[in-house]
């Protein structure tokens, strides 16, 4: 019973990696930029959705937050792209990486100046809860969180197969070029892609903050999210997931059954090997270059 | 403008372009040698720790700028330098002017250690794995507490060379001066490296590998010298930030510290040696300013001191993005522009170093 | 002994046979033309002398000697320097050390001698330099010394890029496409030193050129190509007149001559 709780808790850390994870994947995939703020994106979330139905600051109820949450950080993730990452158009990968790591640095800044730096946690109608099968007793949160997951990957999923604007933002990361030539307007896709991963960061937000207590620098989780995606090869949607459940699920156990100290080191062991042995991850997408 | 009529190959093998530019720089020095005398002990301290930085910088630049490779991992490397040149001195009892090389080859070898496996990355792979030893590094130092004492940390004995002390609060010129001689050794070795076959063949590396294995550079082995130099220099900087903090941590070098150095020479300005000092003035000054404004502003608002957290490195974002949206060559690049303009007066065209636009090259493609 | 020779290569790209069966060798002195329409695997039989690409079957010998276990980075110190069809030039760097980056495998100097510059350091940078500006000479490159890549035009790349292989001093040149996106006049230029670097500098050319005209005017030899395999061989003359390349890819009228034939 006591790994099966294990299990639980590590599958639902697991799944906010994957959704962080996710949202790296989402960018990448689409403009060839990591976004290394994204872990700072999902502070954030957590922080508006917390601004706006915690008691303390304004109270609303929380089915409202969330989604006010989710919108105010899709749009900026769409002004953040037409903004600034527009002008880094045709740039080096390396540039926009410190780009997004000075935006990180701003958004923790910004978080700490509203918020304050104090931990805080989100008051859900889901804390406190408990789900109960015999002698296991699942935390609500938890369970909510792997739900929560799993239905958003298979919308995803959905559209980027099925719905026209999903398979435009297929082809624009296959040939940037191309698909310009096609007439899809990818300027304009690049600006939606990050307002889509702006809202994969807030309800990755909503969800750790729910079952934890979030500061300004919760953003330094989006390392281990890195972890993940790497693992999954940086370019599949369900290999992000994959890795960051992976993760999660290292996690407890390495905390459990190493010594003190050594447990915390596990998922970036991960991530070296990982690199090291496979470098392109569980699904390749480099191929070598013509001349 | 000047017109150089060059007379010989070694006018361009030379350090300085013309007498004047060797002028200039000479002045330069000078100015920094004689500067305790024109200003406070504490900003000496702070300039001391300008010039740490830029030797730091200048470790980290010879990766990024010079072979185009990302570490977002430097503080490791930093921290090896630092630990080593301590626990030399204690153990094996050796003076600074031995265990303060040692430290650096130590760093130098280690990054060429751990170059091996990740040189084969490209791009983001290649700072997510240094990413990912920063953070290690920072976890193995508490686990190896025995030699490293842990979270409690080290503590850096005063450095000592023939008897002569140097300390950071009991003579703070002292130190200063040899910090600038050791920078200077740094620069002139950097200098050497720029103009020799090894500078070219790292400038290869970085703008087209296939081109320079075509030239019969070995890339992998040039990735791997150009990660020894780097880590190399950065180590000695780590030394010299252990004995100027004099107690360090494993918190004294993380992940932030990492990201901090690449930012810094971004601000700077990649790929020359100048924006390696630019960026470490912008990054020391930038707190003094702040506090500087605070009590300014304080004296104003009359309502006791305002400080608000976390001001610095926000603030340092903000500046970075500006620099790598308007001026991606960093505050070098931008010092250029202003010196053709005058030198070039009334010639000087908007466009003169403007950048190709072009679409995004992939690099999902190697 | 011819001095490049390939026997019987094959290579594959999963399913795709690039080139199919292919030998052919150049003798030492001559020029050595590669025709063929775009994905003949002209290009790809370069590469796979540049060791970019292993082939499959068959062997590659260069003065006798199979190159298969070579690094690409050992090929130039063979004594076989090449362009790119696109151009890879080092971006950021200026035209003369673009230059002297090609003097690389002549460098016997290690980093730390580089980093301490000693006088053996400053002695073998005169001499590269020598070399480097003979090469500078020979291609009229002199107002470029100094200018970075980065701002030059498209044609002046092309001769900085031949500079660079020709900097490498080597016994085989491989040209892919010299004359690609060239001007007539720019062409012309090139097919002079093509010339010259045979007679003068005796250096021995391999190209891939799509250029029916300039191939004519400077090639001893020619192999056309179509699909992987080989078409037909012999002078300029045998082989475009040759109804199987006529058929292949000038079209099955009389197409003799067209210039662009691609």
């Amino acid at each position: 019973m006591d790994i099966l709780q294990l299990i639980v808790s590590g599958l639902a850390n697991g799944c906010v990696y994957g959704l962080i994870a996710l949202g790296f994947v989402l960018i990448y995939k689409a403009t060839e930029a990591v976004n290394f703020a994204q872990g700072d994106f999902m502070m954030l979330g957590a922080f508006i959705t917390l601004g706006f139905t915690n008691a303390d600051h304004m109270g609303l109820p929380f089915w409202l937050s969330v989604i006010l949450a989710i919108g105010i950080m899709g749009i900026l993730g769409y002004l953040l792209d037409m903004i600034v990452l527009r002008r880094m158009f045709g740039q080096s990968q390396v540039a926009v990486v410190i780009l997004t790591i000075a935006l990180g640095f701003v958004i923790r800044f910004i978080a700490g100046l509203i918020w304050g730096h104090e931990p805080q946690s989100l008051e859900s109608p889901l804390s406190g809860l408990e789900l109960r099968f015999g002698g296991l007793v699942l935390g609500m949160d938890e369970v909510w969180v792997i739900i929560v997951t799993v239905a958003l990957t298979a919308l995803l999923y959905v559209f980027f197969a099925r719905t026209k604007l999903g398979i435009g933002m297929q082809a624009s990361s296959q040939n940037q070029l191309a698909a310009y030539y096609m007439g899809i307007p990818v300027k304009r896709i690049h600006s939606m892609i990050w307002a889509l991963s702006g809202v994969v960061a807030a309800i990755a937000g909503i969800l750790f903050a729910s079952k934890g207590s979030i500061d300004p620098t919760a953003g330094l989780l989006g390392i281990k999210a890195f972890a993940a995606a790497v693992i999954g090869g940086f370019g599949s949607l369900p290999g992000a997931l994959l890795g960051g459940i992976i993760v999660g699920l290292v996690e407890p156990f390495a905390a459990r059954y190493m010594p003190a100290g050594y447990s915390q080191i596990f998922p970036y062991l991960i991530l070296v090997v990982m690199l090291v042995v496979r470098p392109h991850g569980i699904l390749s997408q480099i191929q070598t270059k013509k001349v | 403008m000047r017109i150089v009529f060059k007379t010989s190959y070694d006018a361009d093998i030379r350090l300085f372009k013309h007498k004047a530019q060797a002028f200039w720089y000479l002045l330069l020095f000078a100015l920094a040698i004689l500067l305790p005398f024109l200003i406070s002990d504490f900003l000496i301290g702070e300039a001391t720790l300008v010039l740490i930085w830029a030797i730091c910088g200048m470790g980290l630049m010879v990766l990024v700028g010079q072979t185009g490779q990302a570490s977002l991992g430097h503080a490791a490397f930093m921290a090896v330098g630092a630990y080593s040149n301590v626990l030399y001195q204690e153990h094996f009892s050796m003076p600074f002017l031995l265990s303060f090389p040692l430290a650096g080859l130590t760093a130098g070898v280690a990054g060429a250690l751990i170059a091996m496996p990740i040189t084969k990355l490209h791009g983001i792979y290649l700072a997510i794995a240094t990413l990912a030893i920063s953070v290690l590094a920072e976890d193995l130092i508490v686990i190896m507490e025995p030699l490293t004492g842990g979270v409690s940390g080290l503590f850096a004995p005063d450095i000592e060379i023939f008897g002569f002390v140097f300390n950071r609060y009991g003579n703070p010129v002292e130190l200063y001066w040899l910090v600038l001689f050791i920078t200077f050794l740094i620069v002139y070795l950097y200098r050497n490296m720029l103009r020799s076959p090894i500078g070219r063949s790292f400038a290869a590396v970085r703008d087209s590998e296939v081109s320079a294995k075509a030239m019969g550079i070995n890339v992998a082995r040039t990735k791997m010298v150009a990660f020894a130099i780097s880590c190399f220099i950065t180590g000695l900087g780590g030394a010299l930030m252990g004995h100027f903090a004099t107690i360090f941590t494993n918190e004294t070098f993380n992940l932030i510290m990492s990201i901090t150095l690449l930012l810094i020479i971004v601000v700077g300005g990649l790929g020359t040696i100048h924006g390696a000092f630019f960026g470490a003035i912008v990054f020391v000054m930038l707190p003094l300013v702040i506090s500087l404004t605070r009590d300014a502003l304080t004296v104003f608002a009359d309502s006791g001191s305002v400080t608000i957290p976390g001001l610095e490195s926000g603030l340092f974002g903000i500046i970075l993005i500006g620099f790598i949206l308007f001026e991606p060559m960093g505050i070098y690049g931008r010092w250029l522009k202003i010196r053709t303009y005058f030198e070039l007066f009334p010639f000087y065209r908007k466009d003169m170093f403007r950048r190709q636009k072009s679409y995004l090259k992939t690099e999902r493609t190697r | 002994m011819s001095l490049l020779e390939l026997k019987n290569v094959t290579l594959r790209f999963g399913g795709l046979v690039a080139v199919n069966d292919v030998s052919f060798s150049v003798e030492e002195g001559e020029v050595f033309a590669l025709v063929g329409p775009n994905g003949a695997g002209k290009s790809t039989i370069l590469n796979m002398i540049s060791r970019l690409y292993t082939p499959a079957e068959g062997d590659i010998l260069f003065e006798g000697k199979s190159i298969l276990g070579a690094e690409p980075h050992d090929v130039p110190v063979l004594g076989i320097a090449r362009t790119f069809q696109n151009i890879e030039l080092f971006e950021q760097a200026s035209v003369l050390q673009n230059l002297l980056v090609g003097r690389h495998t002549h460098c016997c100097s290690n980093f730390l001698t580089d980093m301490l510059f000693t006088p053996f350091v400053r002695a073998q940078e005169r001499v590269h330099r020598e070399a480097v500006e003979h090469v500078i000479d020979f291609l009229d490159l002199q107002p470029y010394r100094q200018k970075l890549i980065a701002g030059l035009p498209y044609g002046v790349r092309k001769v900085v890029e031949m500079g660079r292989a020709l900097a490498v001093k080597p016994k085989l040149l491989l040209l892919d496409e010299p004359a690609s996106g060239l001007s007539v006049e720019e062409t012309q230029d090139v097919a002079f030193w093509i010339e010259d670097i045979k007679k003068v500098m005796g250096v021995t050319v391999l190209m891939v050129e799509h250029d029916m005209h300039l191939v004519s005017s400077v090639s001893d030899r020619v192999m056309a190509l179509a699909d992987g395999s080989m078409l037909s061989i012999g002078t300029p003359q045998e082989v475009q007149t040759d109804p199987a390349v006529i058929e292949a890819y000038l079209g099955s009228d009389d197409g003799t001559e067209s210039g662009e034939a691609a």
